[in-house]
Protein backbone atom coordinates (compact mmCIF):
# COMPACT_ATOMS: atom_id res chain seq x y z
CA UNK A 1 0.00 0.00 0.00
CA UNK A 2 1.12 3.36 -1.30
CA UNK A 3 -0.80 5.67 1.29
CA UNK A 4 0.42 7.62 3.76
CA UNK A 5 -1.78 8.54 6.44
CA UNK A 6 -1.97 11.86 7.61
CA UNK A 7 -3.52 12.47 10.64
CA UNK A 8 -1.91 15.65 11.63
CA UNK A 9 -3.94 17.60 9.04
CA UNK A 10 -7.16 16.25 10.66
CA UNK A 11 -5.69 17.43 14.12
CA UNK A 12 -5.45 20.91 13.03
CA UNK A 13 -9.43 20.72 12.52
CA UNK A 14 -10.25 18.71 15.93
CA UNK A 15 -11.86 22.16 17.14
CA UNK A 16 -14.72 22.08 14.22
CA UNK A 17 -14.92 18.40 15.41
CA UNK A 18 -15.44 19.08 18.92
CA UNK A 19 -18.14 21.42 18.08
CA UNK A 20 -19.82 19.10 15.67
CA UNK A 21 -20.17 16.87 18.48
CA UNK A 22 -21.62 19.48 20.63
CA UNK A 23 -24.28 19.70 18.09
CA UNK A 24 -24.80 16.54 17.72
CA UNK A 25 -24.98 16.44 21.11
CA UNK A 26 -27.57 19.27 20.80
CA UNK A 27 -29.50 18.38 17.89
CA UNK A 28 -30.22 14.67 19.87
CA UNK A 29 -31.14 16.06 23.08
CA UNK A 30 -33.47 18.38 21.61
CA UNK A 31 -35.17 15.39 20.11
CA UNK A 32 -35.17 13.15 22.64
CA UNK A 33 -37.41 16.04 24.74
CA UNK A 34 -39.96 16.34 22.10
CA UNK A 35 -39.84 12.79 21.12
CA UNK A 36 -40.49 11.41 24.92
CA UNK A 37 -43.79 14.23 25.00
CA UNK A 38 -44.76 12.93 21.59
CA UNK A 39 -44.09 9.51 23.05
CA UNK A 40 -46.27 9.91 25.92
CA UNK A 41 -49.25 11.12 24.12
CA UNK A 42 -48.80 8.34 21.96
CA UNK A 43 -48.97 5.92 24.69
CA UNK A 44 -52.33 7.35 25.89
CA UNK A 45 -53.51 7.48 22.60
CA UNK A 46 -52.53 3.70 22.60
CA UNK A 47 -54.47 3.33 25.75
CA UNK A 48 -57.31 5.31 24.87
CA UNK A 49 -60.96 3.84 25.08
CA UNK A 50 -61.42 6.01 21.44
CA UNK A 51 -61.03 3.37 19.04
CA UNK A 52 -60.06 5.81 16.65
CA UNK A 53 -57.45 7.57 18.53
CA UNK A 54 -55.89 3.86 18.99
CA UNK A 55 -55.91 3.09 15.23
CA UNK A 56 -54.27 6.46 14.49
CA UNK A 57 -51.38 6.38 17.23
CA UNK A 58 -51.28 2.12 15.97
CA UNK A 59 -50.86 3.27 12.18
CA UNK A 60 -48.14 6.36 13.23
CA UNK A 61 -46.04 3.62 14.99
CA UNK A 62 -45.94 0.74 12.39
CA UNK A 63 -45.67 3.20 9.51
CA UNK A 64 -42.43 4.83 11.13
CA UNK A 65 -40.83 2.04 12.48
CA UNK A 66 -40.88 -0.53 9.63
CA UNK A 67 -39.59 2.87 7.12
CA UNK A 68 -35.64 3.93 6.97
CA UNK A 69 -34.76 7.27 9.31
CA UNK A 70 -33.28 8.25 6.03
CA UNK A 71 -36.65 8.54 3.94
CA UNK A 72 -38.22 9.78 6.71
CA UNK A 73 -35.50 13.00 6.70
CA UNK A 74 -35.67 13.04 2.62
CA UNK A 75 -39.69 13.50 2.99
CA UNK A 76 -39.56 16.00 5.46
CA UNK A 77 -36.82 17.96 3.81
CA UNK A 78 -37.63 17.46 0.27
CA UNK A 79 -41.73 16.45 0.99
CA UNK A 80 -43.20 18.41 2.87
CA UNK A 81 -42.21 21.97 1.13
CA UNK A 82 -44.69 20.49 -1.63
CA UNK A 83 -47.27 20.96 0.70
CA UNK A 84 -46.49 24.30 2.42
CA UNK A 85 -43.74 23.59 4.55
CA UNK A 86 -40.88 25.22 3.81
CA UNK A 87 -38.12 24.01 6.55
CA UNK A 88 -34.30 24.55 7.14
CA UNK A 89 -32.07 21.52 7.25
CA UNK A 90 -31.77 21.78 11.08
CA UNK A 91 -35.32 21.74 11.46
CA UNK A 92 -36.00 19.24 9.01
CA UNK A 93 -33.60 17.00 10.79
CA UNK A 94 -34.66 17.82 14.02
CA UNK A 95 -38.76 17.56 12.91
CA UNK A 96 -37.77 14.09 11.20
CA UNK A 97 -35.91 13.00 14.58
CA UNK A 98 -38.63 13.69 16.71
CA UNK A 99 -41.45 11.92 14.27
CA UNK A 100 -39.04 8.72 14.36
CA UNK A 101 -38.01 9.04 18.54
CA UNK A 102 -41.92 9.57 18.89
CA UNK A 103 -42.80 6.00 17.72
CA UNK A 104 -40.25 4.47 19.44
CA UNK A 105 -40.91 6.09 22.69
CA UNK A 106 -44.51 5.80 22.58
CA UNK A 107 -43.81 1.67 22.84
CA UNK A 108 -41.11 2.23 25.08
CA UNK A 109 -43.81 4.11 27.19
CA UNK A 110 -46.45 1.94 26.72
CA UNK A 111 -44.58 -0.59 27.38
CA UNK A 112 -43.82 1.03 30.96
CA UNK A 113 -47.79 1.52 31.47
CA UNK A 114 -48.52 -2.03 30.94
CA UNK A 115 -46.29 -3.05 33.59
CA UNK A 116 -47.98 -1.67 36.51
CA UNK A 117 -50.09 -3.86 37.97
CA UNK A 118 -54.48 -2.71 37.82
CA UNK A 119 -54.53 -3.29 41.22
CA UNK A 120 -52.52 -0.46 41.88
CA UNK A 121 -54.93 2.07 40.01
CA UNK A 122 -57.62 0.55 42.18
CA UNK A 123 -55.66 1.04 45.15
CA UNK A 124 -55.11 4.66 44.10
CA UNK A 125 -58.87 5.04 43.25
CA UNK A 126 -60.16 3.44 46.69
CA UNK A 127 -57.72 6.54 48.23
CA UNK A 128 -59.76 8.76 46.30
CA UNK A 129 -57.04 10.48 44.12
CA UNK A 130 -57.77 11.70 40.97
CA UNK A 131 -57.77 10.87 37.58
CA UNK A 132 -54.59 13.11 37.41
CA UNK A 133 -52.87 11.91 40.83
CA UNK A 134 -53.43 8.54 39.72
CA UNK A 135 -52.05 9.14 36.49
CA UNK A 136 -48.92 11.08 37.91
CA UNK A 137 -48.03 9.05 40.72
CA UNK A 138 -49.24 5.60 40.37
CA UNK A 139 -48.75 5.29 36.75
CA UNK A 140 -46.44 7.88 35.62
CA UNK A 141 -43.22 7.59 38.10
CA UNK A 142 -43.05 3.95 38.36
CA UNK A 143 -43.54 3.38 34.69
CA UNK A 144 -40.93 5.79 34.00
CA UNK A 145 -38.71 4.07 36.17
CA UNK A 146 -38.98 0.92 34.59
CA UNK A 147 -38.31 2.36 31.05
CA UNK A 148 -35.53 4.51 31.88
CA UNK A 149 -33.20 2.37 30.90
CA UNK A 150 -34.94 1.76 27.42
CA UNK A 151 -34.92 5.21 26.73
CA UNK A 152 -31.38 5.77 27.70
CA UNK A 153 -30.45 3.01 25.22
CA UNK A 154 -33.28 4.80 22.60
CA UNK A 155 -31.53 8.51 23.22
CA UNK A 156 -28.13 6.45 22.73
CA UNK A 157 -29.70 5.10 19.59
CA UNK A 158 -31.18 8.59 18.01
CA UNK A 159 -27.55 10.27 18.66
CA UNK A 160 -25.93 7.41 16.60
CA UNK A 161 -28.58 7.76 13.92
CA UNK A 162 -28.61 11.72 13.90
CA UNK A 163 -25.39 11.29 11.48
CA UNK A 164 -27.85 10.11 8.62
CA UNK A 165 -28.90 13.81 8.40
CA UNK A 166 -25.97 15.21 7.13
CA UNK A 167 -27.38 14.23 3.89
CA UNK A 168 -29.47 17.12 4.31
CA UNK A 169 -26.99 19.69 5.65
CA UNK A 170 -27.57 19.90 8.65
CA UNK A 171 -25.67 20.73 11.10
CA UNK A 172 -23.67 18.10 13.33
CA UNK A 173 -20.76 16.03 13.53
CA UNK A 174 -20.88 14.02 10.47
CA UNK A 175 -21.91 17.18 8.29
CA UNK A 176 -19.00 18.78 9.75
CA UNK A 177 -16.63 15.54 8.85
CA UNK A 178 -18.14 15.83 5.69
CA UNK A 179 -17.04 20.31 4.91
CA UNK A 180 -13.44 18.95 5.95
CA UNK A 181 -13.38 15.79 3.94
CA UNK A 182 -14.04 18.39 0.90
CA UNK A 183 -11.28 20.58 1.76
CA UNK A 184 -8.59 18.37 2.51
CA UNK A 185 -9.73 14.68 0.96
CA UNK A 186 -8.30 12.85 3.65
CA UNK A 187 -11.84 10.86 3.90
CA UNK A 188 -10.27 7.92 5.92
CA UNK A 189 -8.44 9.72 8.61
CA UNK A 190 -11.60 12.18 9.26
CA UNK A 191 -14.32 9.70 9.51
CA UNK A 192 -12.04 7.38 11.58
CA UNK A 193 -12.12 9.84 14.72
CA UNK A 194 -15.36 10.89 13.75
CA UNK A 195 -16.29 7.48 14.37
CA UNK A 196 -14.20 7.70 17.26
CA UNK A 197 -15.76 10.49 18.50
CA UNK A 198 -19.04 8.98 18.35
CA UNK A 199 -17.87 5.65 19.86
CA UNK A 200 -16.59 8.02 23.01
CA UNK A 201 -19.92 9.99 23.35
CA UNK A 202 -22.04 6.84 23.08
CA UNK A 203 -19.48 4.70 25.79
CA UNK A 204 -19.84 8.43 28.16
CA UNK A 205 -23.50 8.44 28.17
CA UNK A 206 -24.00 4.67 28.67
CA UNK A 207 -22.03 5.26 31.74
CA UNK A 208 -23.59 8.40 32.58
CA UNK A 209 -27.15 6.77 32.50
CA UNK A 210 -25.85 4.06 34.73
CA UNK A 211 -25.28 6.17 37.33
CA UNK A 212 -27.93 8.46 37.24
CA UNK A 213 -30.62 5.39 37.27
CA UNK A 214 -28.87 4.27 40.10
CA UNK A 215 -28.95 7.74 41.98
CA UNK A 216 -32.55 8.70 40.86
CA UNK A 217 -34.21 5.03 41.41
CA UNK A 218 -32.00 3.71 44.23
CA UNK A 219 -34.74 4.91 47.22
CA UNK A 220 -37.34 3.27 45.52
CA UNK A 221 -35.84 -0.33 45.40
CA UNK A 222 -38.43 -2.44 46.15
CA UNK B 1 -37.60 18.61 -19.69
CA UNK B 2 -39.57 17.78 -16.59
CA UNK B 3 -40.87 14.23 -16.64
CA UNK B 4 -44.30 13.50 -15.42
CA UNK B 5 -44.72 11.22 -12.14
CA UNK B 6 -46.32 7.99 -13.98
CA UNK B 7 -46.59 4.68 -13.76
CA UNK B 8 -43.42 3.97 -15.85
CA UNK B 9 -41.78 5.65 -12.81
CA UNK B 10 -43.55 4.16 -10.28
CA UNK B 11 -41.79 0.92 -11.92
CA UNK B 12 -38.67 2.14 -11.72
CA UNK B 13 -38.70 2.33 -8.30
CA UNK B 14 -40.18 -1.09 -7.98
CA UNK B 15 -37.42 -2.47 -9.86
CA UNK B 16 -34.78 -1.39 -7.47
CA UNK B 17 -36.34 -2.79 -4.52
CA UNK B 18 -34.78 -5.75 -6.25
CA UNK B 19 -31.12 -4.30 -5.20
CA UNK B 20 -32.67 -3.19 -1.91
CA UNK B 21 -32.97 -7.35 -1.35
CA UNK B 22 -30.09 -8.21 -2.60
CA UNK B 23 -28.14 -5.92 -0.49
CA UNK B 24 -30.34 -7.21 2.58
CA UNK B 25 -29.88 -11.04 1.72
CA UNK B 26 -26.11 -11.19 1.05
CA UNK B 27 -25.53 -8.82 3.95
CA UNK B 28 -27.71 -11.44 6.20
CA UNK B 29 -25.90 -14.82 5.28
CA UNK B 30 -22.61 -13.13 5.25
CA UNK B 31 -23.09 -11.46 8.61
CA UNK B 32 -24.96 -14.30 10.21
CA UNK B 33 -22.05 -16.57 9.36
CA UNK B 34 -19.62 -13.71 11.05
CA UNK B 35 -22.21 -13.52 13.93
CA UNK B 36 -22.09 -17.42 14.74
CA UNK B 37 -18.81 -16.92 15.36
CA UNK B 38 -18.87 -13.53 17.04
CA UNK B 39 -21.82 -15.58 19.55
CA UNK B 40 -19.34 -18.27 20.11
CA UNK B 41 -16.70 -16.11 20.69
CA UNK B 42 -18.34 -14.10 23.85
CA UNK B 43 -19.15 -17.51 25.44
CA UNK B 44 -16.24 -19.40 24.42
CA UNK B 45 -13.77 -20.11 27.55
CA UNK B 46 -11.07 -18.14 26.06
CA UNK B 47 -10.47 -14.83 27.77
CA UNK B 48 -8.82 -13.16 24.68
CA UNK B 49 -11.69 -14.81 22.39
CA UNK B 50 -14.16 -13.78 24.26
CA UNK B 51 -12.35 -9.95 24.51
CA UNK B 52 -11.87 -9.17 21.35
CA UNK B 53 -15.44 -10.12 20.27
CA UNK B 54 -17.24 -8.20 23.51
CA UNK B 55 -14.74 -5.26 21.99
CA UNK B 56 -15.74 -5.74 18.74
CA UNK B 57 -19.57 -5.45 19.23
CA UNK B 58 -19.20 -2.34 21.61
CA UNK B 59 -17.62 -0.61 18.85
CA UNK B 60 -20.30 -1.75 16.33
CA UNK B 61 -23.44 -0.98 18.16
CA UNK B 62 -21.82 2.39 19.24
CA UNK B 63 -21.16 4.19 16.27
CA UNK B 64 -23.15 4.94 13.32
CA UNK B 65 -23.73 2.67 10.92
CA UNK B 66 -23.08 5.71 8.08
CA UNK B 67 -19.41 5.88 9.92
CA UNK B 68 -18.83 1.90 9.32
CA UNK B 69 -19.88 2.26 5.66
CA UNK B 70 -17.92 5.35 4.99
CA UNK B 71 -14.88 3.87 6.78
CA UNK B 72 -15.24 0.39 4.61
CA UNK B 73 -15.99 2.37 1.46
CA UNK B 74 -12.85 4.96 1.85
CA UNK B 75 -10.64 2.29 3.44
CA UNK B 76 -11.56 -0.67 1.01
CA UNK B 77 -10.20 2.39 -1.83
CA UNK B 78 -7.24 2.78 0.19
CA UNK B 79 -5.87 -1.07 0.85
CA UNK B 80 -6.97 -0.79 -3.47
CA UNK B 81 -9.16 -3.81 -2.38
CA UNK B 82 -12.14 -2.37 -4.34
CA UNK B 83 -13.50 1.02 -5.37
CA UNK B 84 -16.88 -0.37 -5.90
CA UNK B 85 -20.05 0.83 -3.67
CA UNK B 86 -21.70 -2.31 -4.19
CA UNK B 87 -19.03 -4.64 -2.78
CA UNK B 88 -18.37 -1.79 0.09
CA UNK B 89 -22.21 -1.55 0.84
CA UNK B 90 -22.36 -5.41 1.30
CA UNK B 91 -18.96 -5.90 3.01
CA UNK B 92 -20.08 -2.92 5.64
CA UNK B 93 -23.74 -4.14 6.20
CA UNK B 94 -22.23 -7.89 6.62
CA UNK B 95 -20.23 -6.54 9.35
CA UNK B 96 -23.04 -4.15 10.97
CA UNK B 97 -25.37 -7.58 10.72
CA UNK B 98 -22.51 -9.74 12.34
CA UNK B 99 -21.85 -7.41 15.23
CA UNK B 100 -25.86 -7.78 16.16
CA UNK B 101 -26.80 -10.96 15.12
CA UNK B 102 -23.89 -12.22 17.56
CA UNK B 103 -24.87 -9.91 20.41
CA UNK B 104 -28.46 -11.56 20.26
CA UNK B 105 -27.05 -15.36 19.69
CA UNK B 106 -25.02 -14.81 22.46
CA UNK B 107 -27.69 -14.05 24.49
CA UNK B 108 -30.11 -17.03 23.48
CA UNK B 109 -27.33 -19.04 23.70
CA UNK B 110 -26.95 -18.24 27.46
CA UNK B 111 -30.62 -18.69 28.18
CA UNK B 112 -29.93 -21.99 27.76
CA UNK B 113 -29.96 -23.70 31.16
CA UNK B 114 -27.10 -24.25 32.52
CA UNK B 115 -27.38 -27.84 33.53
CA UNK B 116 -28.14 -28.00 29.81
CA UNK B 117 -24.59 -27.98 29.23
CA UNK B 118 -23.24 -30.37 31.95
CA UNK B 119 -26.25 -32.87 31.48
CA UNK B 120 -24.41 -32.82 27.80
CA UNK B 121 -21.30 -33.00 29.68
CA UNK B 122 -22.34 -36.01 31.80
CA UNK B 123 -23.63 -37.64 28.74
CA UNK B 124 -19.51 -37.59 26.99
CA UNK B 125 -20.20 -35.30 24.64
CA UNK B 126 -17.34 -33.55 23.43
CA UNK B 127 -17.63 -29.58 22.80
CA UNK B 128 -18.95 -28.92 19.52
CA UNK B 129 -21.25 -31.88 20.30
CA UNK B 130 -22.76 -29.94 22.92
CA UNK B 131 -23.61 -27.17 21.00
CA UNK B 132 -24.73 -28.90 17.62
CA UNK B 133 -26.95 -31.27 19.60
CA UNK B 134 -27.92 -29.92 22.91
CA UNK B 135 -27.26 -26.02 22.92
CA UNK B 136 -27.86 -24.47 19.33
CA UNK B 137 -31.32 -26.18 19.05
CA UNK B 138 -32.52 -25.35 21.99
CA UNK B 139 -31.02 -21.67 21.44
CA UNK B 140 -32.32 -21.21 17.78
CA UNK B 141 -35.73 -21.58 19.27
CA UNK B 142 -34.92 -18.28 21.07
CA UNK B 143 -33.16 -16.96 18.51
CA UNK B 144 -35.80 -16.37 15.98
CA UNK B 145 -38.00 -13.56 16.85
CA UNK B 146 -35.57 -11.96 17.56
CA UNK B 147 -33.80 -12.68 14.33
CA UNK B 148 -36.39 -11.90 11.83
CA UNK B 149 -36.72 -8.24 14.33
CA UNK B 150 -32.76 -7.79 13.52
CA UNK B 151 -34.06 -8.46 9.45
CA UNK B 152 -36.32 -5.15 9.95
CA UNK B 153 -33.23 -3.25 10.82
CA UNK B 154 -31.05 -4.38 8.35
CA UNK B 155 -33.66 -3.87 5.46
CA UNK B 156 -33.50 -0.25 6.70
CA UNK B 157 -29.97 0.11 7.22
CA UNK B 158 -29.10 -0.69 3.67
CA UNK B 159 -31.18 2.93 2.82
CA UNK B 160 -27.29 4.48 3.81
CA UNK B 161 -25.86 2.30 0.47
CA UNK B 162 -27.36 5.41 -1.18
CA UNK B 163 -24.95 7.30 0.13
CA UNK B 164 -21.67 5.87 -0.55
CA UNK B 165 -23.29 5.88 -3.85
CA UNK B 166 -25.40 2.46 -4.42
CA UNK B 167 -28.28 3.03 -6.58
CA UNK B 168 -30.90 0.62 -4.30
CA UNK B 169 -34.48 2.09 -3.53
CA UNK B 170 -33.10 5.27 -1.72
CA UNK B 171 -31.10 6.40 -4.99
CA UNK B 172 -33.40 5.49 -7.13
CA UNK B 173 -36.09 7.50 -5.62
CA UNK B 174 -33.31 10.50 -5.95
CA UNK B 175 -32.99 10.09 -9.55
CA UNK B 176 -37.03 9.76 -9.77
CA UNK B 177 -37.16 12.88 -7.99
CA UNK B 178 -34.41 14.96 -10.03
CA UNK B 179 -36.71 13.90 -13.00
CA UNK B 180 -39.50 14.78 -12.13
CA UNK B 181 -39.93 17.18 -8.87
CA UNK B 182 -41.51 15.49 -7.17
CA UNK B 183 -40.79 14.85 -4.15
CA UNK B 184 -43.78 14.08 -1.75
CA UNK B 185 -45.07 11.41 -4.20
CA UNK B 186 -41.51 9.87 -4.74
CA UNK B 187 -40.84 9.46 -1.25
CA UNK B 188 -44.28 8.41 -0.08
CA UNK B 189 -44.11 5.65 -2.54
CA UNK B 190 -40.44 4.92 -1.48
CA UNK B 191 -41.69 4.70 1.83
CA UNK B 192 -44.35 2.98 0.97
CA UNK B 193 -42.10 -0.06 -0.62
CA UNK B 194 -40.28 0.09 2.22
CA UNK B 195 -42.90 -0.20 4.68
CA UNK B 196 -44.61 -3.39 1.91
CA UNK B 197 -41.23 -5.23 2.64
CA UNK B 198 -40.51 -4.21 6.28
CA UNK B 199 -43.91 -4.63 7.90
CA UNK B 200 -45.06 -8.32 7.06
CA UNK B 201 -41.18 -9.45 9.30
CA UNK B 202 -42.18 -7.25 12.03
CA UNK B 203 -45.77 -8.63 12.27
CA UNK B 204 -43.99 -12.34 12.16
CA UNK B 205 -41.35 -11.43 14.95
CA UNK B 206 -44.14 -10.21 17.09
CA UNK B 207 -46.38 -13.42 16.17
CA UNK B 208 -43.36 -15.56 16.65
CA UNK B 209 -42.43 -13.77 20.32
CA UNK B 210 -45.80 -14.47 21.44
CA UNK B 211 -46.07 -18.08 20.08
CA UNK B 212 -42.88 -18.58 22.25
CA UNK B 213 -44.14 -16.84 24.93
CA UNK B 214 -47.01 -19.45 25.79
CA UNK B 215 -44.95 -22.40 24.86
CA UNK B 216 -42.47 -20.50 27.66
CA UNK B 217 -45.03 -20.47 30.22
CA UNK B 218 -46.82 -23.74 29.27
CA UNK B 219 -43.38 -25.52 29.74
CA UNK B 220 -43.13 -23.74 33.09
CA UNK B 221 -46.49 -25.29 34.43
CA UNK B 222 -45.78 -28.35 33.33
CA UNK B 223 -42.31 -28.29 34.95
CA UNK B 224 -44.16 -26.82 38.43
Amino acid sequence: MDYVFQFGVVWREIDALLLGAWLTLRLSALAMVFGLIVGIAGALAKASRYRTLRLIAHTYVEAIRNTPFLVQVLFVYLGLPSVGMRLTPDQAALLAMVINLGAYTTEIVRAGIKAVPAGQIQAGTALGLSRWQIFRFVVCLPALRAVFPALGSQFILVMLASSVVSVISAEELTAVADTIVARNFRSFEVYLIVTGLYLAMCLAFQGAFAVIHRALFARWRA
Amino acid sequence: MVREFTLHELWFLVLAVRWTIALSAIAFVAGGAGGIAVALSRVSRSVLLAGAATAYIKIVQGTPLLMQLYLVYFGASLLRVTSDAWTAAALGLALYSSAFLGEIWRGCIQAVPHTQWEAARALGLGYPAQLRFIILPQASRIALPPTVGFLVQLVKGTSLASIIGFTELTRAAAVVNNATFRPLMVYTAVAGLYFVLCWPLSVLSDRLERRLDRAGSAAASVQM
